[in-house]
């Protein structure tokens, strides 16, 4: 395997964005910033890669004008998935892998207030026995949380812990759209939204975009002082279907975990938990102890933009690898319902994590 | 704006069977690989991976097995009022089913609670044929069994309408063009890069990748370059045909507009035709290019091949 | 560092129709795939990863299918990718796929790409009015049709030559069981005799919208060699550029030429021409046969329409191109773009039946999609890749 690092991260998050669903202008700004950090242009970016969704934005390929933020003409080797943005980095880290690229850039982007995010996102259920009743992905979250209460794997102090310590972590973060911590107790007093959560135990529709350069050996040298090498890259899917998965545990974050040889070490965790019981499945699915610094970000309870809060997640664990607080960090991406979808990226400030 | 659509689907022959049971009052299992009965019953085996093929037909009663109220309900709920949605074990299956319960108030179910199948008395193959209630509530019509009573044939093709809304925004240089019709005027932008007169302006020059910026008045005349005659009605065509819809190259821009050629017969259109825009009276005006209604001949001689041929 | 040489080891397709009621989306895919695993004497279980591909959602009114078809296609307990690049989806999601075995991340990948059309309307899917835009255009034919006049009046070409294309690819397809349009009696004068569409676009010379789906399996050097005529990915290439741009080359975009150009490079192709056997080109409207074959280097700028008058495209010719029917004959519109790859895949495995090339020995696949902005395309021979 080459040694591909996290060079370069930039994003916005708010709560409206005023503008055009491809986002294209505001990924202007966000592609700036990369190239910015790593003293780049265009011409050194060797493979685009970029995440986002059509329905999100209401038509058929919304992420065709988005391109045009790149500025496409001569053209570009570019490719784009349906997933969120941290999907598309995995493409490019394969891509540079083969050895036919050594840079990428990749970005995600996503306008969820655009539609109403609950009844969107119910598209993604069976379209012949889940659809017709229009469940939403507020309440599929709070059946996976009534499971966990119910089994006593976790109780609602431990979500509301999770809560306030995101919240209180967002005060630090510019592109929060919800942040402020109280207590535990003032939390489990605010009234039920979709029983057993509460508003603040799910996370903020918010639009935002995010991008994220990848480089290869001395290229990433190059452009950052301390790059953030990825050592271990993985994902991996569980079934959708409610009935014949456990939505208490999640296969799918445990195999990517193990895809990357444990997470033994790791001193700061991003995960993408849009959810708060979903970071307690997560933090036990990947094995992360109590001595591992959770989503110092805020994490998705902060801030939860559609498509690109996955990478978000990764650029801001490597941004902990690049002002040298942490040797050894994991950003996680989640796609689909109750956690249906999960990828893994574990990075460290020594390349193959070799000893210092 | 909103994106419609009744979609048509072709069941298969597992989801076929399961909705043809929900029309007949009658809940329908399959039986996986190791044994378990699963509700609804998946199209392939989750560990074997073939078609599931063995049915089982079971009670309308089971189990809650977790719950969650929906305080605000969303269009396309089962209900308008606050409802709960639960997973449901029925009784002879081995996994739950999501499915909607009618409770008051969240202080009316609980895990663990019986419910039992309330079945609307037209039932077409779906999963709205029913919604769960307490098994204590009394029904006030008898259980129907058997058929819908309509037809006996399998449920072979389920329509499901899909309708979202959204708000669809303008980028800021767009909106300077819009603004720009609604006064009557047709309004470039320069990307300060290429020096390129994009119209409408561009929040990212597709080229450069920088917004265009430099505001440039255009003329209202301007060259076919190209164009096709488009006979062919479609779901949600907004202009009869035939019609011409081609793109047009006007004075002072370096890309063309698409838009409707009218006032001449369609066969004599003609690549380099000369063309001005044809305004809609000024009390229809809005923020579109819907202000102009057509672009029609100007009875200048045809602009040369050279002088528009590199913006085919 | 170089690419670890992979094949195509299993190749599936659906039998395309109008509409398939006979199936679901999981039906339809699994059809696919379970030719394409028995090709190859692999089960699903022996799949290290699952690639997929579609156009846009909107066809079928799910949000990422593949969410709730991860179980029914055997990905659960999978890394499962899903890959949208417009039309040209299906060649993209076939190099991703060859990209996980390449890269050394997997060793047998499963690789599927699908479009069930008859659950909407093509038509409306692709033309969603979007506020503030003049509401003329009318689906891809529409889109399209402008270019296709371009096309003839800069290379001065003759009004029968997609009349030419399509006569030779509905024939074409008369030897595919798989196609979606068998219409016996195809002839030029009868194309030219159908309704004019989107003049200059006649009836015969679109596609149709079809319920299709194809899989391949790709597997790494170590398991391919130890197949019998294995389809080695010689090379491949993406290239994008903006759907409109200020003077953009909308005949001949340069995203086309030069994501061949780099594909000849990768392959070690001077002369594509003489060097290919035969070629499986997205064409659905026929004028884009000599305009692609330009755009690729087989023919000079102009003269591509030469090519396919003298007959060379037809099987027996010189450059033999869409043996299978083509995107003509069927279109699964996420799933066009690898029956292409994996028709290349056939012909140089020798397993394309009726529409074989005799001897092919290196054959193009290649797909496009959006307003001609975004191509894949792969060499795939019966040769392992020489670099």
């Amino acid at each position: 395997m080459r040694d591909v690092a996290v060079v370069g991260f930039a994003q916005r998050q708010m709560k409206d964005f005023d503008g055009s669903p491809s986002m294209a202008e505001l990924l202007v700004p966000i592609l700036a910033e990369c190239y910015e950090q790593t003293g780049w242009a265009k011409k050194d970016i060797g493979f685009w890669c970029s995440g986002s969704s059509d329905y999100l934005a209401g038509r058929s390929f919304s992420f065709v004008s988005a391109i045009d933020a790149i500025g496409v003409l001569p053209p570009v080797n570019e490719s784009h998935v349906e997933m969120d943005a941290a999907w598309a980095l995995y493409e490019a880290w394969i891509k540079i892998q083969t050895g036919e690229v050594d840079t990428a850039l990749v970005f995600g982007f996503g306008k969820a207030s655009a539609g109403v995010l609950r009844r969107t996102l119910t598209l993604q259920l069976d379209p012949y026995t889940m659809t017709p009743l229009w469940p939403d992905t507020v309440s599929l979250a709070a059946l996976q949380a009534r499971l966990g209460l119910d089994a006593g794997l976790w109780d609602e102090s431990a979500m509301a812990e999770v809560v306030n310590r995101s919240l209180t972590d967002a005060e630090k973060n510019e592109y929060a759209v919800r942040a402020g911590g109280s207590s535990v107790d003032e939390l489990l007093a605010r009234p039920m939204f979709a029983d057993p959560l509460r508003k603040h135990d799910c996370a903020p529709v918010t639009d935002g975009a995010a991008a994220i350069v990848l480089a290869a050996g001395d290229r990433a040298r190059e452009a950052n002082q301390r790059p953030a090498w990825i050592t271990g890259i993985a994902h991996s899917s569980d079934g959708l279907h409610l009935g014949t998965r456990d939505l208490t545990v999640s296969g799918s974050a445990a195999r990517a975990a193990a895809a990357v040889g444990g997470t033994e070490g790791v001193q700061v965790a991003e995960l993408h938990a849009p959810f708060s019981h979903q970071e307690l499945v997560l933090r036990s699915a990947l094995g992360l102890g109590e001595d591992v610094a959770i989503s110092p970000s805020g994490g998705a309870l902060a801030a939860n933009p559609m498509f690109s809060a996955g990478a978000i997640r990764i650029g801001e664990a490597a941004r902990r690898i690049w002002d040298g607080s942490a040797d050894k960090v994991l950003g996680h991406a989640t796609s689909g319902p109750a956690l249906q979808q999960n990828l893994v990226c574990v990075m460290e400030a020594q390349e193959n994590g070799r000893a210092k | 704006m909103t994106v419609a659509f009744d979609y048509t689907r072709s069941t298969g022959p597992v989801i076929g069977r399961f909705l043809t049971g929900l029309r007949d009052a009658t809940i329908v299992g399959g039986r996986l690989s190791d044994g378990r009965v699963a509700v609804p019953p998946p199209e392939y085996d989750p560990v074997g991976h073939q078609a599931v093929t063995e049915f089982v037909d079971l009670p309308d009663t089971g189990t809650v097995t977790s719950w969650t109220w929906v305080s605000e309900p969303v269009a396309g709920q089962p209900f308008d009022k606050p409802f709960a949605y639960a997973l449901i074990t029925v009784d002879g299956a081995d996994t739950p089913w999501l499915h909607a319960v009618e409770v008051a108030s969240p202080d009316d179910i609980e895990t663990g609670m019986k419910v039992r199948a309330k079945w609307a008395e037209e039932r077409t193959g779906s999963v709205t044929d029913l919604v769960f209630v307490p098994d204590s509530v009394g029904l006030d019509t008898p259980p129907p069994s058997g058929s819908g009573g309509s037809t006996s044939d399998e449920v072979g093709l389920i329509v499901t309408p899909v309708s979202l809304d959204y708000h669809y925004a303008a980028s800021p240089e767009e909106s300077s063009f819009f603004r720009g019709l609604a006064e009557g005027r047709i309004l470039g932008q320069r990307c300060p890069t290429c020096r390129k007169v994009y119209v409408p302006p561009r929040g990212a020059c597709p080229t450069d990748g920088v917004p265009t910026s430099e505001e440039v008045e255009l003329s209202h005349v301007g060259t076919v370059t190209t164009f096709c005659i488009v006979n062919v009605p479609f779901l949600g065509q907004r202009i009869k045909p035939p019609y011409v819809s081609a793109y047009v190259l006007l004075d002072g821009a370096d890309i063309a507009l698409q838009h409707l050629i009218l006032d001449i017969p369609a066969e004599e259109v003609r690549m380099g035709m000369r063309v001005k825009a044809v305004w809609k009276p000024r009390d229809e005006w809005g923020t579109t290019i819907e202000n102009i209604s057509h672009f029609a001949p100007t009875g200048e001689p045809d602009a040369d091949f050279d002088s528009y041929k590199h913006h085919l | 560092m170089s690419k670890i040489p992979a094949a195509v080891i299993g190749i599936g397709q659906t039998h395309h129709r109008a509409k398939r009621e006979d199936v679901s989306m999981a039906g339809l895919c699994r059809e696919a795939m379970d030719r394409a695993l028995e090709d190859a004497g692999l089960t699903l279980d022996e799949v290290d990863a699952i690639v997929i591909g579609k156009a846009p959602d909107l066809f079928e009114g799910v949000m990422m299918p593949e969410l709730y078809l991860a179980e029914a296609l055997g990905a659960a307990g999978k890394p499962l990718l899903r890959v949208h690049t417009a039309g040209s989806v299906g060649g993209s999601t076939a190099i991703v796929a060859s990209s996980l075995v390449q890269a050394g991340v997997h060793q047998k990948v499963l690789t599927v790409a699908f479009e069930k059309q008859s659950e909407s309307n093509a038509m409306w899917a692709l033309s969603v009015p979007i506020p503030f835009v003049m509401p003329v255009h009318a689906g891809a034919g529409g889109y399209f049709a402008p270019h296709v006049r371009s096309y003839i009046r800069r290379a001065n070409a003759p009004s029968h030559i997609g009349a030419i294309v399509a006569a030779k690819d509905r024939n074409n397809a008369l030897k595919n069981p798989f196609a979606h349009l068998h219409n016996e009696g195809t002839t030029v004068e009868s194309v030219l005799a159908s309704q004019m569409l989107w003049d200059p676009i006649h009836y015969d010379e679109t596609c149709p919208s079809s319920d299709g789906a194809c899989a391949m399996v790709i597997a790494a050097e170590d398991i391919a060699k130890t197949y019998d005529a294995p389809a080695w990915i010689q090379g491949t290439a993406m290239r994008s550029e903006p759907t409109s741009a200020a003077e953009r080359d909308q005949v001949n975009p340069q995203a086309g030429r030069e994501a061949a150009a780099a594909l000849w490079k990768a392959t070690g192709i001077t002369d594509p021409a003489r060097e290919i056997d035969c070629a499986e080109i997205y064409v659905p409207f026929a004028w884009f046969e000599p305009m692609w074959l330009e755009n690729l280097g087989f023919a000079a700028e102009g003269e591509g329409w030469k090519l396919t008058e003298a007959g060379e495209t037809a099987i027996g010719g010189s450059l033999p191109v869409n043996m299978s029917g083509g995107v003509l004959s069927s279109n699964p519109i996420g799933a066009s773009g690898m029956l292409r790859f994996a028709e290349a895949a056939l012909q140089v495995r020798g397993r394309a039946g009726e529409h074989q090339v005799d001897g092919a020995r290196r054959a193009l696949g290649h797909a496009y999609g959006g307003g001609s902005q975004f191509f894949s395309m792969w060499v795939v021979g019966s040769e392992p890749p020489s670099n």
